[in-house]
């Protein structure tokens, strides 16, 4: 697999910034995914190297976090909530529904690299159930009609 | 001026309230009319959302719920002076969802600009801040004692003896951790709280800092709460620049700095020494106790860690008095508890009220039953861990020893409706699924007891050996009930055990076994 371009320098001057507060590493995951999208597996012994730890315990905390990705995302993450008040009201059916309408599975992304899929427990939105989160919007009583017009807006945004 | 709310609360946002505001904006630009459009926190009736109120002489009024095309038509009906529509609800707090509430901790959600010190103010806040900044702190912990505060994250520990414990270990530093990993279904208490009330939070960490002589606080927020991000941190900047945060607090000489960080998706970092390890930049594997965090915590530290809903009732406590709060409540259980009505209902939302209230008027006199109009079949109490209740059990007052007292408990007061298509063996099998997903892994029965327990499911449901599996099933249950480091593999067998207990003809067992 050829490893993707980054910005090792954007990187270096996110590290450095928060390598001295306390508990200093999941700041820095947060900046360095908030930039780029994802942890590059190959700036694991660069942030190993700064925090002074082994490049395992690094590995170790992006793996352990559902929310840290290894690859690229879409351009748009979408986040499905598949807890029980989604649950409760239909999330099931617009789960089959995403899944067939982007023709992807969770952790995958469409071919064309508009849209990312991922599961998530709970939005903290289950007045408003079944919902999701497309990026940092969150979207409540989502159906399939719903959903595709969602995503629908946001491909003639997009071209 | 005239004055309009519409709320920046996250859910409110999901229904679509940015645009509301938009709309309403333009409309009041092109008719030439000036308005105060201010953004609040959420009511927390949910179905009524967006909510657009208007500030006039007879109180505030509301319409809802409002889509951009009823813009022009609330304008031609001159909502601006509480004019007649078909979305008119009246006098916001008339509406009896509203209006039965005992709202102590939500006492300004929904009703004040969320960053606004001068409206913070302007509704008795900081009050308990500064009665705080002029006792001792042993005499702030003794009121936290008094109003009989119990954590509301779920565990129901004296807040009070926690408080106490820290104060007494001695250390020359001490840290305050807010857990605000809020990852429970069917709960949104701490969502709305920091959306809509930032700065109550701030105000209860001081005062818990003040109380135990920490002057560092940690605020840990889950990532999928962007808004609630946004808000905690413009509230913390506004307390800041104003000195009610920081090197000597109102001139007190007292200090406290406080800081959000990030979680990054592991429900396990809910409990609280996982959230310790995350904070300190470590997987979030749970630690075995003892110690305590009250006193080997964050960096090894006498640490208070707390619940949102905890830290933000104290402001009150310490403002009106433990006693006033201890007033509310039944039997162990004081003050309110924020009950969060989610799932299959009509009227979800929150309702904040006395323990005492019963599952049944939750969810029939507030929630109006089930938002299919089917009946309410199961209903699930304290999150994914929370066990399954059938209507049998609806007259179970909320108060944490009733709960207990029928193998369930109230957690962190989310309420899940389902109606009757629910399948509960399913809905067993996903309370397996769910911990194998979140378990940290530290503990072998939570780590390999929630897959074999997926396993032994699935087996049950497609008819294999189905006595031997039950009992397999039962087994498994009790290893990880008595077996687990920590909640998530030892409340597992709550929904587990409640769906196959109360709905056994969903596992395929007839109810003439049952009985048998």
């Amino acid at each position: 697999m050829t490893e993707h371009e980054w910005d090792r320098e954007h990187v270096q001057e996110i590290i450095r910034c928060d390598k001295d507060k306390p508990g200093a590493l999941l700041p820095i995951l947060h900046g360095i995914q908030d930039a780029l999208g994802y942890v590059p597996p190959d700036s694991i012994p660069l942030i190993a190297g700064e925090l002074n730890l082994s490049r395992a315990e690094v590995h170790g905390v992006i793996s352990f976090y559902h929310y840290f990705r290894s690859t690229p995302p879409g351009k748009r993450t979408i986040y499905l909530c598949r807890a029980e008040s989604c649950q409760a009201m239909g999330s099931e059916a617009l789960e089959t529904h995403a899944k067939q309408r982007l023709n992807i599975d969770y952790h995958e992304t469409t071919g064309d690299g508009a849209f990312s899929l991922e599961p998530v427990y709970c939005l903290g939105n289950c007045a408003c159930s079944p919902s999701i989160m497309i990026d940092k919007d969150v979207y409540g009583r989502v159906t399939s009609e719903t959903f595709d017009e969602i995503i629908e807006n946001m491909q003639v945004d997009a071209q | 001026m005239t004055t309009v709310y519409v709320s920046r609360d996250s859910s409110a946002l999901s229904l679509g309230a940015e645009q509301v505001a938009a709309a309403i904006r333009a409309e009041a630009a092109k008719r030439n009319i000036a308005i105060d459009l201010v953004r609040n926190g959420s009511r927390g009736m949910y179905w009524l959302e967006p909510l657009v109120e208007v500030a006039t002489e007879e109180g505030r009024i509301a319409y809802g719920p409002v889509r951009i095309g009823d813009v022009p038509s609330l304008f031609e009906a001159g909502f601006l002076q509480g004019g007649s529509h078909s979305l008119c609800l009246g006098p916001t707090d008339a509406i009896p969802y509203f209006k039965n509430q005992e709202r102590l901790t939500f006492a300004r959600v929904g009703i004040t600009d969320p960053v606004s010190l001068d409206d913070y103010l302007g509704h008795q806040g900081f009050r308990g801040l500064r009665r705080a900044l002029d006792m001792e702190p042993s005499a702030i912990v003794d009121e936290v004692t008094t109003s009989g505060l119990r954590g509301r994250g779920g565990a129901a520990f004296p807040t009070g003896i926690k408080w106490r414990t820290v104060l007494n270990t001695a250390s020359d530093i001490k840290y305050i951790v807010c857990n605000a990993d809020e990852g429970d279904s069917g709960t949104f208490s701490d969502r709305m709280i920091m959306e809509g009330d930032p700065l109550v939070l701030i105000e209860g960490m001081t005062i818990a800092g003040l109380a135990v002589g920490a002057t560092q606080g940690y605020i840990y927020l889950r990532v999928e709460y962007p808004h609630a991000h946004r808000a905690l941190n413009e509230a913390i900047d506004t307390a800041y620049r104003s000195g009610y945060l920081g090197k000597d607090i109102l001139g007190s000489g007292k200090s406290f700095d406080l800081e959000v960080r990030l979680g990054a998706g592991a429900y396990v970092c809910g409990e609280e020494t996982s959230l310790l390890e995350s904070l300190e930049g470590k997987r979030g594997l749970v630690r075995f106790k003892p110690p305590l965090p009250a006193i080997e915590g964050l960096f090894g530290r006498p640490t208070v860690i707390n619940n949102v809903i905890s830290l933000a009732s104290v402001p009150i406590i310490l403002d009106k008095g433990g006693e006033y709060y201890r007033d509310f409540g039944m039997g162990r259980s004081r003050g309110t508890l924020p009950i969060q009505l989610a799932g299959n209902i009509k009227h979800p939302g929150l309702i904040e009220k006395a323990f005492g209230i019963t599952l049944r008027e939750i969810l029939y006199d507030y929630g109006g039953g089930s938002a299919t109009g089917r009946p309410i079949r199961a209903v699930q109490v304290g999150g994914p861990l929370g066990a399954y209740l059938p209507e049998s059990q609806f007259d179970t007052p909320l108060d944490y020893e009733a709960f207990s007292a029928i193998w369930a408990v109230l957690g962190h007061g989310g309420v899940v409706a389902f109606d009757d298509t629910v399948d509960m063996a399913k809905m067993a099998r996903y309370g397996m699924e769910f911990c194998a997903i979140e378990s940290c892994g530290k503990c072998t029965p939570c780590r390999i007891g929630s897959t074999r327990g997926i396993e032994v499911i699935d087996k049950i449901i497609e008819g294999v050996d189905r006595e031997k599996n039950l009992a397999l099933l039962r087994d498994l249950s009790d290893t990880l009930l008595n077996g687990s480091l920590c909640a998530l593999g030892g409340m597992t067998p709550y929904p587990v055990l409640s769906a196959l207990n109360h709905f056994p003809e969903d596992f395929g067992i007839s109810t003439a076994d049952k009985a048998a």
